[in-house]
């Protein structure tokens, strides 16, 4: 697997929700780029961020660390955060490491942003 | 190396297959991994860096060499009873640990991840903290920079109070002679770097209860048990000869 460029493309998708759409890998140098997009999300009534996993190439477990910072940052600011896309293997690496209990897992963004509207 | 193999297996609870002569295996066998999500705790970011000149190793050997020897580089009184192979993911090592006050500690980790260029530990229940630590390498500036990036809360208020009053100092301290005796082992007098980032300032309160899997509790108890088990020992023992 040749390493790609990362990219993190906010969208909105609700008044209250951003999709942040990853695209590449996801490492310890994403950290800025990640942490910006973030930024970028977070505008003020933005009670939800959704990840999305889709076009996800690679996830080390530096990745991982970062995912969880971001967690505790959207937990400061009252936001939730839930993810969609992601492959069987990356499944397995949030119930293994446990971030399946703080992000909410779902198939698709309809069924995240559903989980947002209730 | 970007392989899905880099990843450890899931597992819900972990499995002690082999217990080494001189080990201890109270706290690891069936407790569930902790990331920094269940720990208790202020949650901490702790990087240490050493800078080892490139034409002595280049970061993919610094690391084969690192899984390779892992236990060589540990400070003297902690032992870690890993795979005579090295790091692989998936293994779980059992770590038998001198705390402050000659404190023994009985715990463990698992290999959540390997490649050529980082491997990461993540810990079990009852640990002294609850997250993973995380060793990598790379080249920069004429460097071979090795690194060492623990991401944890406390696992429980005990341990909180432990890492306030020197258990921080004593954990720095831990991975900076770690760090020294890695770059010594490359024929370098390293000088390491810390970075201590507090993530999150605030404690869950709601994982209080973590201390029921202590290992620092347990650990205590099984030590003043000693007498007894060797009293039981002799007994089994001279019922056999009888």
């Amino acid at each position: 697997m040749p390493e790609t460029a990362t990219t993190f493309e906010v969208r909105e998708v609700l008044d209250t929700a951003r999709v942040i759409e990853i695209k590449g890998d996801i490492t310890a140098a994403s950290e800025d780029v990640l942490m910006d997009a973030y930024t970028r999300a977070s505008e003020s009534g933005v009670r939800a961020i959704v990840l999305s996993f889709a076009q996800l190439d690679y996830m080390n477990s530096g990745g991982i660390g970062l995912l969880v910072t971001l967690l505790v940052r959207a937990q400061r600011q009252r936001q939730r955060v839930l993810a969609y896309g992601l492959s069987d293997h990356y499944r397995q690496i949030f119930e293994l490491t446990r971030l399946d209990e703080a992000v909410g897992i779902h198939d698709s963004e309809e069924d995240a942003l559903a989980e947002v509207r209730r | 190396m970007r392989s899905e193999e880099s990843w450890a297996k899931s597992v819900a609870r972990l499995e002690v297959t082999d217990v080494p002569d001189g080990a201890v295996n109270i706290n690891v066998e069936g407790r569930r991994l902790t990331s920094p999500i269940q720990g208790f705790g202020k949650m901490w970011q702790k990087t240490y860096q050493v800078r080892v000149p490139s034409d002595r190793v280049s970061a993919t050997d610094l690391i084969a060499t690192w899984k390779e020897n892992f236990r060589e580089f540990w400070p003297e009184g902690n032992h870690f009873y890993g795979a005579l192979t090295g790091i692989a993911p998936g293994d779980v090592a059992l770590l038998n640990m001198t705390l402050p006050g000659r404190m023994k500690l009985s715990t463990g980790v698992m290999v959540l991840y390997a490649d050529d260029e980082s491997f990461t530990l993540m810990t079990p229940q009852g640990h002294m903290f609850a997250g993973w630590i995380t060793f990598s390498a790379l080249e920069a500036e004429g460097d071979t920079v090795a690194q060492a990036q623990v991401l944890m809360r406390a696992s429980d208020p005990i341990f909180e109070m432990g890492l306030a009053m020197g258990g921080h100092k004593q954990e720095d301290r831990f991975w900076q002679h770690t760090l020294t005796a890695l770059a010594a082992h490359f024929g370098h007098a390293g000088e390491v770097d810390t970075k201590v980032v507090c993530v999150d300032k605030k404690r869950q309160w709601s994982k209080w209860r973590n201390v029921w899997h202590s290992a620092a509790i347990r650990s205590t108890l099984y030590t003043m048990g000693a007498p007894g088990r060797g009293v039981k020992r002799l007994f089994k023992r001279e019922r056999a000869v009888a």
